[in-house]
């Protein structure tokens, strides 16, 4: 840059207008807070320096969510969102729009990722204790992010207008009619039609473009600028801004986030890369787990696929909604388990409150923890696999075991979190 | 606003009032694009009437029109199917379809066969459950989603099938309730 040559002048205040610009980021610098927000966020931001593994999630997620508003911007291009023309139009681009099918396919394929990265995000967060105060704020900003994702999954998956995407929609927006006295209407409501129709198609394609992006961009905001607020937490779940060196105020297990993390990233970037380009390149169905084959059959409004089943990231609460069987107290089964499904995913909300352990990080737990972590893990897993099957006699009373674990897991942390005896934390990082 | 000022009632009564005239103005406008995601008049009208032939439907066969977007099942009754609705009385939640009258089932068929003409059973395809349409007819015996003594509502020829997955494994009671309205 221009100021080069001359000490960077720090600008801050009105006052600094009055000496000459030597420069262009000088002149900025006087009218924007470029070299402010550069070291705030970057070059000044002192993370915990052992950060392992699973802090390559968070910048991860970032390079997704790029990927997919540019694959996004290029496939709106090309897209028709029309019932008569939907279908046909995915083809064109797959067939006919020179390059399209590596678009499309990476959009496809970056909605699976989306979530393979962000669910190892949040088990990060979940070992090393990364919700609990002062970052309260940052894991609930994240959890808004992470349903506007499901959200955003949930209406791009109807605009191929396939059969699962069709009749996927049909069923989870009949599940709204589930709600008494208002659900009938409000399932036509949503709809805007008596069935999934042209009108449907085209307000989720808006949703999806437009209105929850902009949601997802503001809330990807407050989550960074909440973790620059409190700063990074790490896999000890100590404080690093409790041992400043005296001299320079920086915490002294800290390290600037540029040139260290972003270099680190970068290597994380490469790395994720080739898992992707390969699942784009040679398996950008993932058996029918990223794209589901009834979906390469166009929306039939008068024929249900034998097997409906959601892409593989709902599964687990779709498992847990099949799971609630029983009428209780009059109310139809039915509505307990869009009850139940509502409330798995939104008991995350309430982590930062439910635990009450003395430590942060799953280092210094009780062996205790690590099992129940791992029940809590298996049960998810288990009950994701079953949301891929049809439904079967023994897949319900495992689905039904496996939702008692998951709600069990965050409805007992209060207690089980106390339980056990904990290792000694220290006082600096450990490597 | 800082608390540390004096109050000064005028003021704050402005400002409440300005809020609540604000807000009621926010919900006017509000009004109109809440409004935009009901039906428009085009699907609206998309539920007139549709006029079907059914001279060519020969006992114990179904067809299938589309209405409003959704699947209307045609069913001509054989005599044999007509008389099964006494046998399996007992076993259904719902049996002259009386239950929800507003919602569900218009007042001319309010009676066990669910129909005008007990011999012509008219219904929309389509599963009130999760609004899967069900593919049936459904052979005899055991099935995953009906039980383990479903009596054949058709004297089925077409291959096995199931129900759709996500009805899930409804209770009997439900069951019946649903081959009543969907099958009989």
């Amino acid at each position: 840059m221009a100021a080069g040559k001359k000490e960077p002048v720090v600008v801050t205040g009105l006052g600094a207008l009055d000496k000459p610009a030597s420069g262009l980021l000088t002149w900025v610098d006087q009218r924007f807070p470029l070299m402010e927000n550069w070291k705030t966020h970057l070059s000044e931001y002192y993370a915990p320096k052992n950060f392992n593994f699973w802090y390559f999630f968070g910048s991860l997620a970032m390079l997704v969510l790029v990927i997919q508003i540019v694959t996004g911007i290029f496939l709106v291009m090309h897209y028709k969102p029309d019932a008569a023309k939907a279908f046909e139009s995915v083809e064109y681009i797959m067939r006919e729009v020179p390059w399209g099918w590596l678009v499309r396919y990476m959009h496809s394929t970056g909605a699976s990722m989306f979530f393979v990265v962000i669910y190892l995000h949040m088990f990060r967060g979940l070992i090393y204790g990364s919700y609990r105060k002062p970052r309260e704020l940052i894991w609930v900003f994240g959890v808004m992010i992470f349903l506007c994702l499901m959200g955003e999954a949930f209406f791009g998956y109807l605009l191929p207008w396939g059969q699962m995407s069709y009749w996927g929609a049909q069923v989870i927006v009949n599940l709204a009619s589930a709600i008494p006295v208002i659900g009938p209407d409000l399932a036509i409501w949503v709809r805007g039609d008596f069935v999934v129709g042209d009108a449907t198609l085209n307000r989720f394609f808006s949703f999806h473009v437009i209105a929850l992006p902009l949601v997802l961009l503001g809330l990807v905001a407050a989550h960074i600028l909440a973790l620059h607020e409190v700063g990074s937490n790490n896999p000890d779940g100590i404080d690093i801004k409790e041992n400043k060196d005296p001299k320079t105020g920086i915490p002294v297990d800290g390290i600037p986030f540029h040139p260290y993390y972003t270099v680190h990233d970068i290597f994380g970037v490469v790395v994720f890369l080739m898992v992707f380009s390969a699942i784009v390149f040679f398996a950008p169905e993932m058996g029918g787990y990223f794209l589901e084959y009834n979906n390469f059959i166009p929306a039939d409004p008068l024929k249900t696929p034998a097997h409906i089943a959601p892409v593989w990231y709902f599964t687990p609460y779709y498992s847990i909604l099949r799971a609630m069987v029983w009428n209780f107290f009059w109310i139809d089964a039915k509505v307990w388990g869009v009850v139940a499904m509502g409330a798995s995913t939104v008991i995350f909300f309430f982590l930062p409150w439910l635990d009450r352990s003395p430590v942060r990080s799953i280092r210094y737990r009780p062996t205790l923890h690590i099992y129940i972590y791992a029940t809590f893990v298996v049960a998810f897993l288990i009950l994701g696999y079953l949301g891929t099957l049809p439904p079967s006699p023994v897949g319900e009373l495992v689905s039904q075991i496996c939702t008692v674990i998951y709600f069990a897991f965050f409805l007992g942390m209060p207690w089980w979190s106390r339980w056990g005896q904990f290792k000694p934390v220290p006082a600096r990082l450990t490597m | 606003m800082s608390n540390d000022q004096p109050d000064d009632n005028g003021r704050r009564n402005a400002i409440v009032a300005t809020s609540v005239v604000g807000g009621i103005g926010a919900l006017c406008t509000a009004y109109p694009f809440v409004s935009t995601f009901a039906p428009s008049e085009k699907a609206r009208a998309a539920g007139a009437p549709v006029e079907v032939d059914i001279a060519q439907l020969k006992e114990g066969e179904r067809m299938v029109v589309e209405w409003r977007g959704k699947p209307v099942w045609i069913l001509k009754r054989s005599k044999e199917m007509l008389d099964s609705l006494a046998k399996t009385e007992s076993k259904v939640a719902d049996p002259k379809s009386e239950r929800k009258p507003s919602e569900l089932t218009p007042e001319y068929c309010r009676n066990q066969a669910r129909s005008i003409k007990p011999e012509i059973l008219v219904a929309v395809g389509i599963c009130s459950h999760l609004g899967c349409s069900p593919s049936g007819p459904f052979p005899t015996g055991a099935n995953v989603a009906l039980g383990t003594t479903w009596a054949s509502c058709a004297r089925a020829t077409a291959p096995p099938s199931t129900w759709p997955a996500a009805c899930g494994k409804p209770s009997p009671r439900r069951t019946t309730s649903r081959f009543r309205r969907t099958c009989t």
